[in-house]
């Protein structure tokens, strides 16, 4: 299957659009529904991060374009906000008690630990957020 | 998502089918602070039925949990699978709550 690439409003109304749109087309392109559910986190998570971050003046856009590699599919999202490195985020402790926990930057903790790849460039005027994960089940 | 609620033993049992996610977190967090508001101190959230939660599921459980604790109340978690329980390790919330592997033992005597 080719590479598809769409433009969205990166809203936070966009979300499920952009969740179904990557979902279906993995799915087309043979990953396992296991994985599917890794990657509508992973989006929701990607593009909840460019809605509160990317634009001075939101809303913004976010491409997403889905790639078929030999062993896995790629989703690259990418926007033309401010220079955002959402890899660069401070690691949520995940073992502190209750009273001090937080959730901040656990969206893009969960991607890292999910997914199989993940990437983060600037280049030129975008933000390039790079996510792959195999076809199977593990 | 579709959100049922029920008293059992004295625990506030909701049931969520579907997808808790930032679509509708803000909305589910709200449905909380009301049940404990209106007295509900012991909620117990049935995953049974849920497929899907993101960080912002998360988000609006840690706030329900961070209000019934000083009332001496109590959130705890039954029946995840799949992607549910995936995150709910990941982010290790597994530590902060009670899991409970279903209903019957999530509002059985003793329970948290």
């Amino acid at each position: 299957m080719e590479a598809v690439e769409k433009t969205f409003v990166a809203s936070l109304e966009e979300i499920p659009n952009i969740v179904g749109f990557v979902s279906e087309t993995a799915a087309a392109m043979g990953v396992h529904p296991k994985r599917l559910m890794h990657i509508e986190l992973a989006v929701e998570e990607a593009v909840a991060n460019i809605c509160s971050y990317a634009y001075e003046i939101p809303p913004g856009e976010v491409t997403v374009k889905i790639a078929q590699e030999s062993t896995m599919v790629r989703i690259e999202m990418s926007d033309t906000g401010v220079p955002f490195d959402p890899l660069a985020m401070e690691t949520p402790d995940i073992k502190s008690e209750l009273e001090k926990r937080q959730v901040g930057g656990l969206g893009i903790f969960l991607i890292r630990r999910m997914l199989d790849e993940v990437h983060y460039s600037r280049i030129g005027e975008r933000n390039i957020l790079s996510l792959a994960v195999h076809y199977g089940e593990k | 998502m579709k959100v049922n609620t029920q008293e059992i033993n004295g625990f506030w049992v909701v049931r969520l089918e579907g997808r808790l996610d930032i679509g509708n977190a803000a909305q589910f967090e709200q449905a909380c602070l009301q049940w404990i508001a209106e007295g509900h101190h012991r909620l117990v959230l049935d995953f049974g039925a849920l497929e899907y939660i993101s960080s912002a599921g998360l988000r609006s459980i840690l706030a329900a949990t961070k209000k019934v604790k000083p009332l001496n109340g109590s959130l705890s978690l039954c029946a995840l699978s799949g992607l549910v329980e995936e995150v709910v390790s990941i982010s290790g919330f597994d530590n902060i709550l009670q899991v409970y592997a279903d209903v019957a033992q999530a509002t059985a005597e003793g329970a948290k």
